[in-house]
């Protein structure tokens, strides 16, 4: 990286922001300017620029096919736009392997779960930790001091989410076995072990009930609140994203159609046309 | 135990223990996945800081303590410390709604709160404008709270921390020097199913009193281990978890959280242990359940020893002499079930078990008593502080509750009530003079409101049932409806059963069988049934029947009390009773009253003699609509012990 930390604050109006409910979130954590992704013919992502505060729960919404997923992907490395820049921590990112992505700081939970069946929670949760792993399989496999030592610190690092999100009892239990609202918080708490400066959550809602959405809402809250945690989130449940988050970006067909606070985009007509439905007061 | 006179409450008590054995472990609770420990001396530390704390948050003399959280160290020092400080804890079901909770806070007047977690402190904080007197709330698991106002709150390590750093040792000392053995050491609300919650004060004297005389009765010591999941301000949580605990000096490990006490037991190995019947219950049927999945080889060794066990397991816990090749057969069924599946279950180090609260199906406890685990029943109340009566050793049966406990007095009057006199006896219930007026008599004699008899040849209680469900009939003689229906539910066959007798001469029942457990006999023996209906009045369903009927009369004429209870007449329902039909309640309580109206034709059929009757029910189906069964129901009689064969 041969990018020189230039200051990040060029425009006004990334200046301070307070929320709806008077919190004070930081400065801008990323980026992203005129974003454009293609895929052969298809324009998946049309010259998209927003940006991430850090300390912040960031949604990203729209209808099907609207391109939020690609632009998880984009930000945590997966793919790599045709056009545009992606900034993080006030530097502009270079083309990098997603792993490397992951060594910044940057978690993502899936849509479709993707969890290793066979092994068990634990295990599961341990892999996130990966990046912390110094010691080699030599040093792993015949189980020297370092090894170990390094072993007793993860172990507790990610104990401690297990306490967090409240797994305990199904912390030895192979993750094939357990009903899907329990997945998907195995999933955020492997995502929680890297200890991520930012957390992507790709639908972490879809599919649950009432209630199972209404702990995980609770979860990402207090992961917000606790660890300080920035969060991107895309969520089809207009409920919870109203109630979750700070910002919102409102996509459709690849292009931004607002950006702003969950009332203002509640009120901005092109949302309501292209997404929400008309209202009828 | 010389020192009973110089333990004049629960601080001395812990000092006690730290001066005897500081480094002995008091506190174990499951964290981070890992069992952390408290030694009877770090214990103190904490416990100290906390209550030093409380006082420089201002707790004066004589405040009120709530504490609300699950069972943790902590919470448990919490109590110690308040009593330390001079206040009074008050433990209150975590499970409360707002409503009951405000009510009791409200009621005691508490200054301080010590909430367990968010969900506690949201609670409090939703009564809090009803509570004048409510100051401040002390958290122990400060998450989700961050941005709470902490004008009024104060995390517990904070509290902690302040009384490390400003606390007044001198003030302590003399606050608690100042606790006698008639100080008020806890006050605990009964659940209160018919009215108002009361507060059931109880002091030094009582607790420590009780908790000496019953560690002695079954000899624990400091070497128990005893594992903390029932809510702290039941009063049987209380007394083995911090009476006993304390007294005692042994190590109480509180789980994880409420979601993993199964596999917390099993790690932990409790020596000492109590359950309400449900939990025994529970895990037998995960037992049976895994059972039938496992490979026919296991399943077929299993059956074959619980045989054995069944035979002569119960006969050797007690003691007594069987045949060598039983003795052999069973030592077998040690080595190959009976020890593997108690360690699965967490019950293979336990040297005293107790269970009360219900009725335990006799099946049930002889299930537990035949591997070998120690289980024994207890009779009591949070104004006794729980010791009645109790089991000992050797002399343990499913029907009984046991002797009275040491100190304990019993005395039945005319009615039948169990009035009982103890050193436990409760001091007041707090702010209810007359409550306390009309349960406790001015010479010490306190009503259970049971009804029960002792047996003449064993000394034990048999409790029958509230003394205000119990009746009389024609001739005077008691009429315990719920009594006789719970011996024949205990057939797995009888599902449900109503009897009939108060103001009558003779005692008559409708009985609902099983479908599950008759069916199930239907399809080995082939007989074809096409309807419930069907089944159940089919001739040999009614001769099964029949003989448990008469079993079960043949079990109640052994007392004399109850042996005009026996059943002379009895018929199989055509259909289940069912709450949609309100015949049953939802909670599956018989009612008695819609009942006798609704089958008023039956009722009669019973008492006028005829040997069958055709009827017409309405019966509500599951989507609401209604339809009309018929049937002829074949009415029984069953085999009575006439009373003068009994006697003779």
């Amino acid at each position: 990286m041969n990018e020189t930390a230039t200051p990040q604050m060029q425009d006004q109006t990334l200046e301070d922001y307070t929320t709806a409910d008077g919190r004070k979130i930081g400065g801008v954590m990323m980026d992203l300017k005129s974003i454009t992704l293609r895929f052969g013919g298809l324009i998946a992502i049309n010259d998209i620029s927003f940006n991430i505060r850090q300390g912040e729960i960031r949604a990203i919404i729209g209808p099907n096919g609207a391109g939020k997923s690609s632009m998880l992907n984009v930000i945590s490395g997966f793919y790599q736009p045709q056009e545009g820049e992606v900034w993080f921590m006030g530097k502009k990112r270079p083309t990098m392997r997603p792993y490397k992505v992951a060594r910044q700081g940057i978690a993502r939970t899936f849509q479709n779960i993707a969890l290793f069946e066979g092994m068990t929670v634990l295990d599961n949760i341990m892999t996130g930790r990966l990046n912390f792993m110094k010691t080699g399989w030599v040093a792993q496999s015949i189980w020297l001091g370092s090894a170990k030592k390094e072993e007793t610190i993860n172990r507790q690092k990610v104990e401690e989410i297990i306490d967090f999100l409240e797994i305990q009892t199904i912390r030895k239990t192979p993750v094939g076995r357990l009903p899907y609202g329990l997945k998907k918080r195995v999933e955020l708490a492997r995502a929680l072990a890297a200890e991520p400066n930012l957390l992507l959550l790709d639908e972490p809602m879809a599919g649950m009930n009432v209630e199972e959405k209404e702990d995980m809402s609770r979860f990402i809250l207090d992961v917000n609140d606790e660890f300080g945690t920035t969060i991107a989130l895309i969520e089809h449940d207009m409920g919870v994203v109203m109630d979750l988050s700070d910002r919102v970006v409102v996509m459709d067909y690849g292009k931004k159609i607002g950006d702003g606070t969950p009332d203002e985009v509640r009120n901005n007509q092109e949302v309501i046309e292209a997404y929400l439905g008309v209202s009828h007061d | 135990m010389t020192d009973s006179n110089t333990a004049v409450s629960l601080p001395t008590l812990l000092a006690r223990n730290v001066q005897r054995r500081a480094k002995a472990i008091a506190y174990r609770e499951k964290e981070y996945g890992i069992w952390q420990t408290w030694t009877w001396f770090e214990a103190q530390q904490e416990v100290d800081a906390l209550a030093k704390g409380l006082i420089a948050l201002g707790a004066n003399r004589g405040d009120y303590v709530a504490i609300i959280g699950r069972n943790r160290p902590a919470m448990y020092w919490a109590g110690i410390a308040s009593q330390k400080a001079g206040c009074i804890p008050v433990p209150l079901y975590q499970d409360a709604s707002a409503e009951e909770l405000a009510y009791a806070l409200d009621h005691c007047g508490a200054r301080f709160v010590i909430a367990g977690d968010q969900e506690q402190v949201d609670k409090v904080a939703d009564v809090s404008d009803e509570l004048s007197n409510l100051e401040h709330v002390i958290y122990l698991d400060g998450r989700g709270l961050r941005k709470y106002d902490h004008e009024q709150m104060t995390a517990y390590i904070d509290v902690q921390k302040l009384g490390r750093e400003q606390g007044d040792d001198d003030e302590l000392a003399q606050r608690t020097a100042e606790l006698t053995a008639q100080s008020t050491c806890v006050i605990l609300y009964t659940s209160g199913t018919t009215s108002r919650p009361k507060g059931v004060v109880l002091s030094n004297h009582n607790v420590i009193e009780t908790a000496k005389n019953s560690c002695e009765f079954d000899k624990l010591t400091h070497k128990e281990e005893i594992l903390a999941y029932l809510p702290m301000a039941w009063v049987g949580d209380y007394i083995f978890s911090m009476g006993q605990a304390l007294w005692a000096g042994f190590c109480v490990n509180c789980p994880e959280s409420p979601d993993t006490m199964q596999s917390d037991l099993r790690e932990i190995g409790p020596t000492y242990f109590f359950a309400p019947p449900q939990v025994f219950e529970s895990q037998l049927t995960s037992v049976m359940i895994r059972m039938e999945d496992a490979s026919k080889f296991k399943k077929r060794m299993f059956d074959h020893f619980m045989k054995v066990a069944k035979r002569v397991g119960p006969t050797l816990l007690d003691g007594g002499k069987v045949g060598f090749k039983d003795k052999l057969s069973y030592q077998l069924g040690k080595l190959m079930v009976y020890e593997p599946l108690k360690d699965t279950l967490g019950l293979r180090r336990i040297r005293v078990g107790y269970t009360a609260g219900e009725a335990i199906g006799p099946e049930l406890f002889e299930f537990y008593r035949s591997l070998g685990i120690n289980l024994k029943q207890l009779y009591g109340q949070t104004e006794a502080t729980v010791f009645i009566t109790q089991q000992k050793d050797g002399a343990v049966r499913a029907d009984t509750v046991g002797i009275p406990s040491p100190g304990v007095e019993l005395k039945i009057d005319d009615n039948g009530e169990v009035f009982y006199r103890s050193p436990g006896v409760f001091v007041e219930y707090y702010k209810n003079a007359e409550s306390t007026a009309s349960t406790k008599a001015q010479d010490g004699w306190v009503a259970t409101g049971d009804a029960g008899f002792i047996e003449e040849d064993t000394g034990q209680l048999r409790i029958i049932d509230r003394v205000k469900d119990v009746g009389k009939m024609a001739d005077n003689s008691l009429f315990a409806p719920k009594y006789v229906e719970n011996k024949l539910k205990f057939y797995p066959d009888i599902l449900e059963s109503v009897v009939f007798g108060a103001e009558r001469d003779k005692c008559c029942a409708f009985i609902n069988i099983d479908l599950t457990s008759v069916g199930n006999w239907a399809e080995r023996n082939n007989v074809a049934y096409a309807s419930y209906q069907e089944l159940s009045q089919h001739p040999e369903v009614l001769n099964i029947i029949g003989r448990h009927v008469s079993e079960v009369n043949t079990s109640i004429a052994e007392d004399e009390m109850l042996a005009g209870c026996q059943i002379h007449r009895f018929l199989v329902l055509h259909k289940e009773l069912d709450a949609d039909d309100g015949e049953i309640t939802r909670t599956r309580k018989v009612r008695r009253g819609v009942i006798a109206e609704k089958f008023k034709d039956l009722v009669d059929a019973l008492y006028d003699g005829s040997s069958s009757i055709y009827t017409e029910t309405e019966v509500t189906y599951e989507d609401g609509r209604k339809g009309k069964i018929t049937a002829t129901l074949e009415i029984r009689d069953a085999t009575v012990i006439s009373r003068e064969a009994s006697a003779a």
